[in-house]
């Protein structure tokens, strides 16, 4: 029992390590693939091809001046990031990174808790996110900051239901909220994409909404609000919003290949004959793989798609995407019923 | 208004079909556009290490030229001074002393010969004005400082070194008739 | 262990429930509230009833907090601008709030009896909570559901309504 205790903590630590890495190299990535995007090269001077990049600009973050306004309010200034962070971290905790591994005699799962609750987890965190942005922005006293914050909050509000509905239908054809089941449902190459491509166009959609990217950065749009809800900050709290941001992206990448790409499920993985612990390693690599497409897909739509006005936003949200989402959810029930039936 | 390019396109609010509502095929399509661009040569020139290519008669930092004896060409007349649109150039004029006839060309010389780097434009109609073809533009950039003052240049970074001549061949289309 | 946890759950969800109603500035009640929302979370993921505490989160904590907050922050409340509010209030709000602190104190000392309540079980797990909406209680839950739509329509209405106004108006 100690022992499990033991390695369920090696886990946690090396999920945090790898999250913070991946966040901090996304922005390296952000910066290349807006570069390659643009015909450009991008950062190529700290290191070989710029590689010590995020090093370089973690260093010049920690250095700035940790400004704080005269008006602010300083207690939530403060807590703010520290929130964004917190709940942008989260979420890590109940995603399957991988099947089961046999090492030392002891038998574990890639996974920090297999909750029964799983994806409701999940939503419930991504409801939290919320928070940092709107008591940052609100304790920051400006009327950019509040603004961002207003819009981000109203964003998020409009964009969970949607999301929580899309996954309804996935629910419904793997029969579990676990997140564990939902893959293991996917075995063989079933990937719920194939079954519900609505509800992942509509997750999806969702998911860009929720972290806040473009085309739906509305909450801290550069041309029109400076920074949103981080005009005011700077130093290493400007930092953390900033890697909340992209682990909320890592995050929501590692979500939508679990719900719609079978997480560490690869087509024909059992017919190449490889042992457990290798087949499982391998399973974890593959996931990672559909990871990093999906980091990369949302920087590609960043760097594509120009950003909606609100009224468009809202009416996306309300009028298209949530009678999309019942839709879907009506029909996934009329099929499962007549699958029943027959 | 009658279109003289033939090229202007008339505004149409037509309502969108159902393809062009759901957006998704402009989307891909823009994606498309985005990915293609990955593989495309890249614009970007690694500045201190590459640089672009100038044209010969790129204007760039100013030279005051020698003869082929050594002796600076200017005669402190002013007429680059009068010509500058920007009233860079100010000098202070001076008799050439019996000694100096390696030194200076004529027997009237610029003491001082100062060009705010600050103030000039770069349009190089003191090059036009010169008589005695003394000053040149040259591909050369001029740096930046910290400080104002080091923008004026004065004579010990204007006139060419004489073991150091600076080439402006390229830059006299027509022969010299006064040379 | 899971008493003391018990016991510094409940602690504190009492403590940041006081900070609710005594903080003068609203915005720092609504997160105090948020607070309290997620120590009683904890208190049913103690009692095994993970899907109650997740939704709880969800519903209160997301949704509802966070359109409180909305409105605050928009609304720009100071403490200079607060009402102050007549004595007559003040009586009735202390009477309703005696009133609902009797019924919470008569439905603790039949709960003291109740043994079974404090055991673990797997009653909260979303399986069996399903099972038991659309079986035992299946006419209140779909009652409910009339409830929300009532609801929601009366929203709706409102909105038409500020609408056709406008138009008025604009006429």
């Amino acid at each position: 029992m100690d022992a499990l205790i033991l390695i369920k903590i090696i886990i946690i630590l090396i999920i945090f390590a790898i999250t913070l890495f991946i966040a901090m190299y996304s922005t390296y990535a952000e910066r290349k693939v807006a570069a390659v995007m643009q015909d450009r090269i991008g950062p190529n001077r700290a290191g070989p091809w710029g590689i010590l990049q995020p090093l370089a600009d973690g260093g010049k973050m920690f250095f700035k001046e940790d400004f704080i306004p005269a008006l602010a309010n300083k207690k939530l200034f403060i807590i703010a990031p520290g929130i964004a962070m917190f709940t942008a971290l989260m979420t890590s905790a109940i995603i399957p990174w991988g099947g089961t591994i046999t090492m030392f005699g002891y038998t574990f799962d890639l996974q920090v808790a297999d909750v029964d609750i799983g994806i409701l987890y999940i939503l419930g965190v991504v409801s939290m996110g919320v928070y940092g942005i709107m008591i940052g922005g609100w304790a920051s006293n400006n009327k950019y900051s509040l603004f961002g914050a207003v819009r981000s909050s109203a964003q998020m509000i409009s964009y969970e239901l949607a999301m929580g509905l899309s996954i309804l239908a996935v629910v419904m054809t793997s029969g579990s909220l676990s997140l564990k089941d939902i893959v293991e449902a996917q075995d063989g190459g079933k990937w719920n994409v194939l079954y519900q491509p609505l509800a992942f166009l509509i997750f999806i959609v969702c998911a860009f909404a929720e972290c806040n990217r473009a085309p739906f950065d509305l909450a801290e749009c550069e041309s029109e609000l400076i920074g949103g809800y981080h005009t005011e900050y700077g130093s290493m709290k400007l930092g953390f919003f900033l890697f909340a941001e992209y682990i909320n992206m890592f995050i929501s990448s590692a979500v939508i290949s679990v719900l719609f790409f079978g997480g560490y499920n690869f087509p024909f993985m059992h017919e190449l004959g490889l042992s457990p612990n290798a087949l499982t390693i391998t399973g974890t690599l593959v996931f990672f793989a559909k990871i990093f497409f999906f980091i990369f897909f949302f920087m590609w739509v960043r760097w594509t798609l120009p950003r909606f006005r609100y009224d468009q936003l809202m009416h996306l949200g309300w009028k298209s995407l949530i009678p999309l989402a019942i839709l879907n959810l009506m029909i996934t029930g009329g099929f499962l019923l007549l699958k029943d039936l027959f | 208004m009658e279109s003289l390019s033939n090229r202007s396109i008339q505004v149409s609010n037509k309502k969108m079909t159902f393809m062009e509502r759901i957006y998704l095929p402009a989307i891909i399509g823009g994606m498309i556009v985005t990915f293609k661009h990955i593989f495309k040569k890249k614009a970007t020139i690694k500045y201190p290490e590459q640089k672009r290519p100038v044209s010969d008669v790129y204007r760039g930092k100013h030279v005051l030229k020698r003869d082929e004896n050594g002796a600076e060409r200017c005669t402190a007349c002013g007429l680059c001074a009068v010509a500058c649109p920007a009233e860079a150039i100010s000098m202070v004029a001076a008799e050439r002393k019996n000694s100096e006839e390696n030194l200076y060309r004529e027997e009237k010389y610029a003491a001082v010969y100062e060009i705010n780097m600050l103030r000039c434009i770069f349009c190089g109609l003191c090059e036009e004005a010169c008589p005695k073809e003394a000053i040149f533009l040259t591909t050369e950039i001029v740096p930046t400082y910290f400080e104002r003052k080091d923008f004026i240049y004065g004579k010990d970074r204007l006139v060419e070194q004489v073991d150091n001549r600076v080439d402006i061949t390229k830059r006299q289309i027509k022969q010299s008739s006064n040379a | 262990m899971l008493n003391y946890i018990f016991y510094i759950l409940g602690g504190l969800s009492v403590i940041t429930a006081i900070m609710v109603i005594s903080f003068r500035n609203p915005i720092y009640s609504v997160l105090s509230l948020i607070a309290t929302f997620f120590l009683i979370s904890g208190q049913y993921l103690l009692m095994n009833a993970q899907f109650l505490s997740i939704v709880n989160i969800i519903v209160y904590a997301g949704a509802i907090m966070v359109l409180f907050l909305f409105v605050l922050m928009l609304l720009n409340l100071n403490n200079i601008n607060e009402p102050l509010k007549p004595i007559k209030l003040k009586t009735i709000g202390v009477i309703s709030a005696g009133i609902l602190l009797l019924t919470f104190l008569s439905a603790l000392t039949s709960m003291y009896n109740n043994e079974q309540v404090l055991q673990l079980s797997d009653i909260g797990l979303v399986k069996n909570l399903g099972r038991l909406l659309f079986t035992e209680y299946v006419v209140p839950f779909e009652v409910s559901s009339i409830l929300f739509i009532a609801a929601m329509v009366g929203s709706v209405l409102i909105g038409k309504r500020n609408k056709e106004e406008k138009e008025v108006e604009n006429a």
